[in-house]
Order: structure tokens, then C-alpha cells, then sequence
């Protein structure tokens, strides 16, 4: 009986979750495909499937088109002198560059592989088109914190809270103190 | 000789076995609380173990130990006595291959279950091993510090209770002061516990701890949401334990364990061993899990696993 009652708390939430394992296990099938069918799939709303916060912009430095606007936009590849010299591409950097991922014309977007231009806040649909695992994974809770309840409503956090997607891998932070040794306890 | 007489007045005469009665009922009436005692010193000495209390019994336990609580730490602490979510056995996941080794989650434990600062009692302890070695725990470290984890050459293995389905911990309690509950949770009733530490040397993960001094507590950093067989205040003379934060877990919605919330990179994975939806579940389905110690048929809930 209780059982059944928790298990409805969270029905809608569970439901959306499946829908998304599935979704990523099949992934086989182009994700758009499976878009088609009655119920919307989980890559159309991802705000509202994943909880996630807003991304963790450099402060004033979004929208991107405030700057951007004035500018004519230049596809050729080349290293940044002006602008944007704090970043360096530690991330397959012999095989992209900015506008791989950043949009040419609409500048406050990402854009994917297929053309589809996305909002930063859903950024890990960029990110798992090549890491597919990981995205699965991620999708259900285990690669990258999700917060919450544990039976109940659940906080996700972007790929990008945790790696600089210009410079991916996790980087070392200090540790907590040791445990105090046996021969100083007092 | 009047000595003589009372001697022989049967009214005085006193034999071996009426002595040592007497000598008996004295030393069991000292044994008892002072006179002077407060109330709940007495209560508590009369308190029946957790599992035979009757609800109004608890409830009156309960009470007792807030006004108590609440009085020693100047906070209006809350104890409660959850119980367990029926067709819930809780799973706990740790990510190889993803833990720093950076320790938060060892304070973040001390923060919420209310463990003592001085001395010092942490119920996680996070091992450093060598990724040549891989899981060798006799060339395991965790007094290390370098200025930045993770290191070269090195992985990070956290270790705490493993709530066991087959616990040997609770087969030799003398007293039954610890048991494993319905939902898979080892707990000890503190007031029941007689400090005999048989749990700390038979358990094969090192998770158990004693209270040799009164807990360093203070005040301004007691966690007040505590629960009667989890993070409440413990005396001096018990063992206590990791519960997979009880007085979290048990309710509808129920948070994620402290050690889950704080792990800046997500290593720690928590849920519900029956639910196939679970994210526990998919780790046990999909990943390469071990398990610590698996040889001792201990049978732990408490999963690592490689993600990558």
C-alpha cells in the first residue's frame, strides 16, 4: 500500500526518466525519428526532463550577441588574437574549432552536428553526440551528481558545471584534512 | 553477659544466607541511579530496547530525549523514530573511477550524523591505492595529503559501512543492541549498547567506532534533525555507525545521504535495491560492480563500480 503510494509520487518524473533510457539505449535510431511519435521526446523539452541549472557563464559575458552583433561574422579557421585569448582548446583541438559548436549566425547559440541550433542550457545534447556513453549514462543518474531525493524529485547538473568544455578533464582540487593518527590522539 | 543474650534472641540472630542477601540488596541498590538522579536518568536506566518498546513507550523515550537534547545544545532538537519504507532495501554505488580522493565526504558525514570532532570520529575513510597494485588494501594509505588530489599514479577507494545482508556485526552483539532492519539498514540502539566493542573487532570493514570520551560536539554545528537510530547525540561507551543517513533516507521524499549530496564529482550513487528503475539498479545491470570482501559472505549493499 505505501509502496504503491510512493510509487505514484513519482510516476511522472519515473516515466520521463524511462522514456529517456530507452530513448538512449536504442540510440540506434537518430534521435529525431523517435521524436515523431505521440508522446514528445525527451530532446524536444530537455528543460523540462532535466532539472538543471543555468549555466555557469563567465560573468557579463552572456548574451554573446551583445558583443557580436556589431561584428561580421568570419568563417575562416584561425587563432584568436583579440578576443578570447583566455581560452584554450585542450579538447580534440586538431579536429575543431569555435564554430563547431558555437553558431555563426545566432551567437547566444550552440549548435549540433544535424544543423539544429540549441540554447547553452541544454548543452549536454551537444556534448553527447560524442559522448554518447557518458550522455546515457548521465541521463539516468549515473555519470556526473544529481542531487535531490532520492525517491522523488531530482536536481541534474550540466557537463559543463564539472568540465570546461574547452578544457574538459576534471580539474585536481585540495583535499580535506587526513584523519587524526593514532599515536596524536590525546 | 547481655552481648551474649541478644546474640541468641532469635530476633537478632542472623544467618550466613539472610548476610549475604543483605549484602546482595545493598550492592544492587548502589548499582542503581543516585537518589538525587534527575527523572530521566531513571527512565533511561529502565528503558526497554528499541524493538520492544511499545508506541506510547517510544513516544515517551522520544520525547524524553528531545527535552534532554534540547537542553544540553540550547536548539530545539527534533528526534524522530522513522520507520522503515515498506518494499524499499537500500543500494549504495561508489564510482571507482571517478572519486578524487579529496575527502568531503567523510565531513560532510561528520556535519549531518553528529559524530564527535574531538576526539575524532569519521565513519568514512577514504583509501589511497596504487593503480598498479590495484584494490591491495595492505599497501593502503589514508593519511595522505598531498596539496592536490587526485594524484598520479593513484585511485581513491572510500570505505564505510557496508550494511550487510549477512552482517557479522550483529551476530555477536551479546545484548542485541544492534540489528539490521527491514530495509537493510545496520543500526545500533545506543541506549541499549553495553560497549563491548565485539561488533568493532568483527566487522571486516572497519565501520564501527566507539565513543571512548564524550563526543566534541558544538552546539552551533549540532544537526537538530536526528533520528533514534541514526545521527541523535550518542553517551559515552557506545559504538555507532554509518546508517546510510536514516533520518534522511526514510522519508517520502527522502534526500540523498549527506556523502551523495556533498561528492563534487558525483562518484556517490544511492536508491532502491527493488526498484528496477533505480539508478543502483542500472549501476548493477550495466556497469562492472565489486564488491569489497566478497569472499567473507558478508553480503554487503554497498556496490564499487567502474563507470568507464
Amino acid at each position: 500500500m505505501k509502496r504503491d503510494r510512493l510509487r505514484h509520487g513519482f510516476v511522472p518524473g519515473m516515466a520521463a526518466l524511462v522514456f529517456c533510457v530507452v530513448a538512449g539505449v536504442a540510440s540506434a535510431a537518430p534521435l529525431q525519428d523517435k521524436g515523431s511519435a505521440a508522446k514528445p521526446h525527451a530532446a524536444d523539452a530537455p528543460e523540462r526532463q532535466f532539472a538543471v541549472p543555468t549555466p555557469p557563464f563567465t560573468p557579463g559575458i552572456f548574451p554573446c550577441s551583445e558583443c557580436h552583433k556589431e561584428m561580421k561574422p568570419n568563417p575562416t579557421r584561425r587563432t584568436l588574437t583579440e578576443e578570447h585569448t583566455n581560452i584554450v582548446l585542450n579538447h580534440a583541438q586538431g579536429q575543431r574549432w569555435c564554430l563547431d559548436c558555437h553558431d555563426i549566425s545566432n551567437r547566444d547559440k550552440l549548435r549540433l552536428v544535424s544543423g539544429e541550433k540549441i540554447g547553452f542550457g541544454e548543452s549536454f545534447r551537444l556534448c553527447g553526440q560524442c559522448h554518447g556513453d557518458k550522455y546515457r549514462d548521465w541521463k539516468v543518474g549515473v555519470h556526473g551528481k544529481r542531487t535531490g531525493m532520492w525517491n522523488g524529485e531530482k536536481q541534474y547538473l550540466l557537463c559543463v558545471h564539472c568540465h570546461n568544455p574547452h578544457d574538459p578533464r576534471y580539474k585536481p582540487i585540495p583535499p580535506m584534512p587526513p584523519p587524526t593518527r593514532p599515536e596524536n590522539v590525546k | 553477659m547481655p552481648n551474649r543474650e541478644s546474640r541468641d534472641n532469635p530476633a537478632f540472630r542472623m544467618s550466613r544466607r539472610k548476610m549475604m542477601k543483605g549484602v546482595a540488596a545493598v550492592l544492587g541498590a548502589l548499582a542503581l541511579p543516585d537518589k538525587d538522579a534527575s527523572a530521566s536518568v531513571w527512565e533511561s536506566f529502565f528503558q526497554k530496547n528499541f524493538r520492544e518498546m511499545s508506541k506510547p513507550e517510544l513516544e515517551k523515550v522520544l520525547a524524553r530525549l528531545e527535552k534532554e537534547y534540547s537542553k544540553t545544545y540550547g536548539k530545539a532538537v527534533k528526534v524522530r523514530a522513522t520507520p522503515h519504507i515498506e518494499g524499499v532495501s537500500y543500494g549504495y554505488g561508489l564510482d571507482l573511477s571517478r572519486c578524487i580522493g579529496c575527502r568531503r565526504c567523510v565531513y560532510g558525514c561528520v556535519q549531518e550524523n553528529n559524530q564527535s570532532r574531538d576526539p575524532q570520529i569519521h565513519y568514512i575513510r577514504v583509501l589511497q591505492l596504487d593503480k598498479e597494485r590495484g584494490v591491495d588494501l595492505e599497501h593502503a594509505e589514508h593519511y595522505y595529503n598531498p596539496s592536490k588530489v587526485p594524484e598520479k599514479g593513484h585511485f581513491y577507494m572510500p570505505v564505510q559501512c557496508h550494511q550487510c545482508e549477512n552482517p557479522p556485526c550483529v551476530k555477536v552483539c551479546p545484548v542485541q543492541a544492534t540489528w539490521k532492519e527491514r530495509d537493510g539498514i545496520v543500526v545500533v540502539d545506543y541506549n541499549w549498547c553495553i560497549g563491548c566493542r565485539y561488533c568493532i573487532a568483527a566487522c571486516p570493514y572497519g565501520a564501527r567506532h566507539f565513543n571512548w570520551k564524550k563526543a566534541g560536539l558544538p552546539a552551533a554545528e549540532m544537526n537538530p534533525e536526528t533520528h533514534y537510530l541514526g545521527n541523535r547525540p550518542r553517551p559515552v561507551g557506545v559504538v555507532e555507525k554509518c546508517t546510510f543517513c536514516i533520518q534522511r533516507v526514510r522519508n517520502t521524499p527522502g534526500r540523498y545521504p549527506a556523502c551523495v549530496e556533498v561528492c563534487p564529482v558525483g562518484a556517490r550513487k544511492f536508491g532502491n535495491l527493488l526498484d528496477p528503475e533505480s539508478e543502483i539498479r542500472y549501476i548493477i545491470e550495466n556497469k562492472r560492480v565489486f564488491i569489497l570482501k566478497e569472499d567473507l559472505n558478508t553480503r554487503p549493499k554497498f556496490y564499487y563500480f567502474y563507470a568507464t
